[in-house]
């Protein structure tokens, strides 16, 4: 750790998808003009795959290390040195950030080749495959970054791709305004984050370490313990708090969830790619990366854990009333982000970080499977128009079907690994109802995905007999990709068991070097480990699951129970909650954006009345004055005021006269005066 | 010393004088540039390496190029009418002469405080730790004057539609 | 070091290029040749500037070359705004004489 392994060769990750989005930004009009879209699909896919060959290629020169040597350091320069503050532009490369980098790279690369399909007929292709390098670009740096202000800078440039993918066909008002909306509210996120690094150096400079390099934050952390921060907190907890609600703008959790399912109005991979595998796992990443400081905020802990399953379980019944194929895959990511802030909350870091990695696999898959169908039907979204689809696609189906059974937690699909593991460590922390609502929110999750599949797949077809002769499989990329990502979905399980199978977790072991810090032992030492329960609970789940799917099942497929009956429970309270989205948007409307209206509202009103009263006020008196003035005018001194208004009128047609519009009379003017000035002050002196 | 002193306030007051006198606005336009790179000279002369570089990037690069731009898209390229019509000559004339009789009064009659020479140095080092230092809010403002300049002009050259 | 050369001869070459300026700026009708005038004064100024801070203590006081430097800029802005309405001005009237530009004389 002392001596991390400094390399030339990871700068090269990061630089290669930047060349790509330089190259298509500048140029890719014409080339796109003069050589066809094959060469814009070349860069883009290229770039990203090099950089994934390269990512590779380090993974493995990282595994010939020693476990606790595994760091890499690629310092490229000094990029500012200010009060103390030295920071470089540098990339640090450990085993969490190579994962990261292998998702970003890998899941990424095989989502920019989905594109060349997907997005083979939108004219401005070269403009796509820009944002695209350049969100890959930015995304890397957000891992990469060995400080947080560089990371901040990748915060924020996946911020800014992703508003410019959510709006890619701008000339529609409904995808702009989504794509503000998740600007905005990422605003109000990335201000804590601020926030909280500023917060974090101020602290570490009280303490005589003013650093924001993340392994020496990491070295001096355990200084902080007891410092004083703000609005009566601990220093930690106040830094971790902020740096956690700048994680709720990005990774859309409550409060700050509410633009990502907008955020659906972007193309289809670039939800893939940024709103369910990458860029919304960032604040997953984060609170990893700064394990060491979260881990000595017990306080802080409680809240990612509890706002991660609330998020989880509310996210989750939300998604059962929507209709729209990619609404119900948003709300299923912002729930599945849920259960990743409660296993890195509960301090289960590994399983949080795998979860993520499966979670990258197999929503990629379903989002890009969403996407094959909506290829297929031209545009449409409305799983209520869908239905018997996996005759006539059945590659599709049964790639989604795959992605369906591991986001359930369907031994030994991927997520039942990562998930299950969550849960249980969940309990295993002590937390019976965070343990509680995950579990609901797990059988919830089945219920909703095999409604999906259901409407989706199976039954009769509902759309146009246009669509339903149009419909084709998906073309040869897109099908690639797909069961490729089947694939991973389904094995990429097996790199982390859980404990009561085997005791085989190469990934655990692997990222172990990075969450080693004394705190963070402590809080994993904490937890209870025994086997037996472990196993009563898997099955508790697995319970939980099968009646979901059942349910689904029963309601969606075998059309034993109504849905319509259903939703009428309870007189549909529950119902319109959950198809509402429990009206948070129009309670934002209502608490913010309204008073700030009416204050707009309140000053326009300020202005018409007020201002314009007082201007009336005093025009009114004068015209009462002017009349009193005519009536005094007029009987008693007539003559002397003929005489006034007409020697005023004569100067007036006079004075006009000086206004000559000739600028060079002007200048005459203004020299006149100058001299006068300088001769007065001469002869003043004298 | 003085010889290049001579030289180059002979460049600098002919060119002014070609601007100021000629008839042909294309004439006025190149004698500018003489003047111009005049004044750039004067500048070395007087130990201003920096302001020097600053006039003939911005001046004869920038402002100089413009404003030949500007003549030739209002003129038409070919220069069809290049008129610079002169008015009110011997009233100006008076004037100027006057005004440079006072000034020069004033120059000659003013006891000029001198601390002697400045020593020939390079001066940008100190220049920009002015400008970070001590005129740090003008420099600033200026940032944000140039802004709204580009923008104005931006707006204002900008035609409408004619809808 | 200045070889006989005192502060007066730059404030009289500085003294002649302004009144050459105001000349072109009293004579002018053109826009154009106004504005040319404009720099001349300008620069003008900036001689002044220029030969104060030289004569008047140099060592590590360089206010008068940031106040050229200044005078710059603000000609640069002024320069860039006043031929952009001089286009303006050409759109509608399709002249540049200011004699014609007179919509608001009394």
């Amino acid at each position: 750790m002392e001596h991390p392994v400094t390399t030339d060769l990871v700068r090269w990750i990061v630089l290669l998808p930047l060349l790509g989005a330089a190259i298509n930004f500048l140029f890719g009009a014409t080339l796109q003009k003069r050589f066809g879209k094959r060469v814009i699909s070349f860069l883009g896919c290229g770039a990203v795959l090099a950089a994934f060959a390269i990512a590779l290629y380090t993974l493995f020169a990282m595994l010939a290390l020693a476990p606790d040597r595994r760091f890499m350091l690629d310092d490229l320069w000094r990029w500012f040195d200010v009060g103390g503050l030295k920071l470089d532009i540098a990339f640090w490369l450990d085993p969490l950030s190579i994962v990261m980098v292998l998702i970003i790279t890998g899941v990424g690369g095989l989502i920019h080749i989905y594109s060349t399909d997907y997005m083979h007929d939108d004219a401005s292709y070269w403009r796509f495959f820009g944002w695209l390098n350049l969100f890959t670009f930015a995304m890397l740096v957000l891992v990469l970054g060995d400080n947080l202000w560089l990371m901040f800078v990748g915060w924020e440039g996946v911020g800014l791709c992703s508003f410019a993918l959510i709006g890619f066909w701008y000339t529609d008002l409904v995808n702009t305004n989504a794509g503000n909306k998740a600007f905005i509210v990422n605003r109000i996120g990335d201000l804590a984050f601020v926030v909280a690094i500023y917060a974090l150096f101020a602290g570490l400079g009280a303490v005589g370490h003013p650093t924001l390099v993340i392994r020496e934050v990491a070295r001096y952390a355990p200084a902080l313990a007891g410092a004083r921060g703000y609005l009566g907190l601990p220093m930690v907890t106040f830094v971790t708090l902020m740096l956690f609600l700048g994680a709720t703008g990005k990774s859309a959790q409550i409060p700050l969830h509410v633009w990502l399912p907008d955020a659906m109005a972007g193309p289809t991979p670039v939800s893939a790619l940024i709103h369910a595998a990458t860029m919304v796992t960032a604040g997953v990443y984060m609170v990893a990366r700064l394990n060491f400081l979260y881990s000595m905020a017990p306080a802080t802990m409680l809240v990612v854990a509890t706002v991660g399953a609330l998020t989880a379980f509310l996210a989750a019944t939300v998604g059962v009333t929507q209709t729209d194929i990619k609404r119900v895959l948003a709300y299923s990511t912002i729930s599945q982000l849920g259960y990743m802030f409660v296993g890195v909350g509960v301090g289960a870091y590994a399983a949080g970080v795998f979860h993520l990695m499966t979670h990258a696999f197999f929503k990629a898959c379903l989002f890009l499977g969403a996407g094959s169908v909506i290829h297929a039907l031209g545009g449409e979204q409305d799983m209520r128009k869908m239905g018997a689809l996996r005759h006539k696609m059945p590659l599709t189906f049964v790639t989604f079907f795959a992605a369906t059974l591991a986001i359930c937690g369907v031994p030994p699909f991927a997520g039942f690994m990562s998930k299950d593991e969550i849960i249980w460590r969940a309990y295993a922390h002590g937390h019976f109802v965070i343990w509680a609502l995950l579990w609901a929110g797990a059988g919830v999750t089945a219920f909703y995905m095999f409604r999906q599949v259901y409407m989706t797949f199976f039954g009769d077809f509902r759309g146009t007999p246009e669509q339903d002769h149009h419909v084709h499989e998906a073309p040869s990329a897109m099908a690639f990709v797909l069961v490729a990502l089947a694939i991973l979905s389904t094995v990429g399980g097996f790199a982390m068991l859980p404990g009561f199978i085997a005791p085989f977790a190469p990934f655990e072991r692997f990222l172990d070097p990075v969450f080693n810090s004394d705190a963070t032992r402590q809080v994993f030492a904490s937890g209870l480990h025994d086997r037996s329960l472990e196993t009563l609970f898997a099955g508790l789940s697995l319970l939980a699951v099968a009646a979901g799917w059942l349910l689904a099942d029963l309601t969606y497929r075998q059309g034993v129970l109504s849905a319509a009956r259903m939703s009428e429970f309870a007189g549909g309270v529950f119902y319109r909650l959950s198809f509402g989205k429990y009206r948070i948007d129009e309670f934002y409307r209502a608490a913010f954006l309204a008073p700030y209206l009416k204050l707009a509202n309140a000053a326009a009103w300020f202005d018409g009345h007020i201002i314009d009263g007082v201007v009336n006020f005093a025009a009114s008196m004068t015209v009462v004055g002017a009349w009193l003035a005519g009536l005094f005018d007029s009987y008693i001194v007539d003559g002397l005021v003929n005489f006034t208004s007409k020697a005023t009128l004569a100067a007036g047609g006079r004075l006009r006269r000086l206004q000559t519009g000739s600028i060079n009379g002007y200048l005459y003017g203004i020299l006149a005066a100058v001299m006068v000035i300088l001769l007065v002050r001469a002869i003043a002196r004298v | 010393m003085r010889m290049i002193f001579v030289l180059f306030a002979a460049v600098t007051v002919i060119s002014a004088g070609v601007t100021a006198f000629s008839r042909n606005i294309v004439h006025s336009a190149f004698a500018l540039l003489g003047a111009f790179a005049g004044v750039a000279g004067i500048y070395v002369l007087l130990a201003a390496d920096f302001v020097a570089m600053v006039q003939i990037f911005v001046y004869i690069g920038g402002i100089l190029v413009l404003t030949i731009f500007a003549v030739m898209l209002t003129q038409g390229l070919t220069g069809v009418n290049v008129s610079n019509r002169a008015v009110g000559r011997i009233p100006a004339l008076a004037t100027t002469l006057i005004a440079g009789a006072v000034m020069l009064c004033a120059i000659l009659k003013t006891p000029w405080y001198a601390a002697g020479a400045r020593s020939i140095a390079p001066t940008t080092y100190g220049i920009g730790n002015a400008f970070l230092g001590a005129y740090v809010l003008p420099f600033e403002l200026a940032s944000i004057v140039l802004l709204a300049a580009l923008i104005g002009a931006i707006v204002i050259s900008r035609q409408e539609s004619r809808e | 070091m200045v070889n006989g050369l005192t502060l007066n001869d730059f404030l009289i070459l500085g003294l002649a290029v302004f009144l050459l300026g105001v000349y072109c700026v009293l004579t002018r009708r053109n826009a154009i040749g106004i504005l040319m005038g404009i720099e001349l004064i300008l620069n003008a100024a900036n001689i002044n500037y220029i030969a104060f801070s030289f004569f008047g203590g140099g060592g590590a006081n360089y206010d008068g070359q940031v106040f050229a430097i200044f005078v710059i800029m603000l000609a640069a802005a002024e320069a860039v705004i006043g031929l952009a309405i001089i286009l303006a001005i050409y759109q509608n009237l399709r002249t540049i004489d200011v004699g014609a530009a007179e919509t608001l004389s009394g």
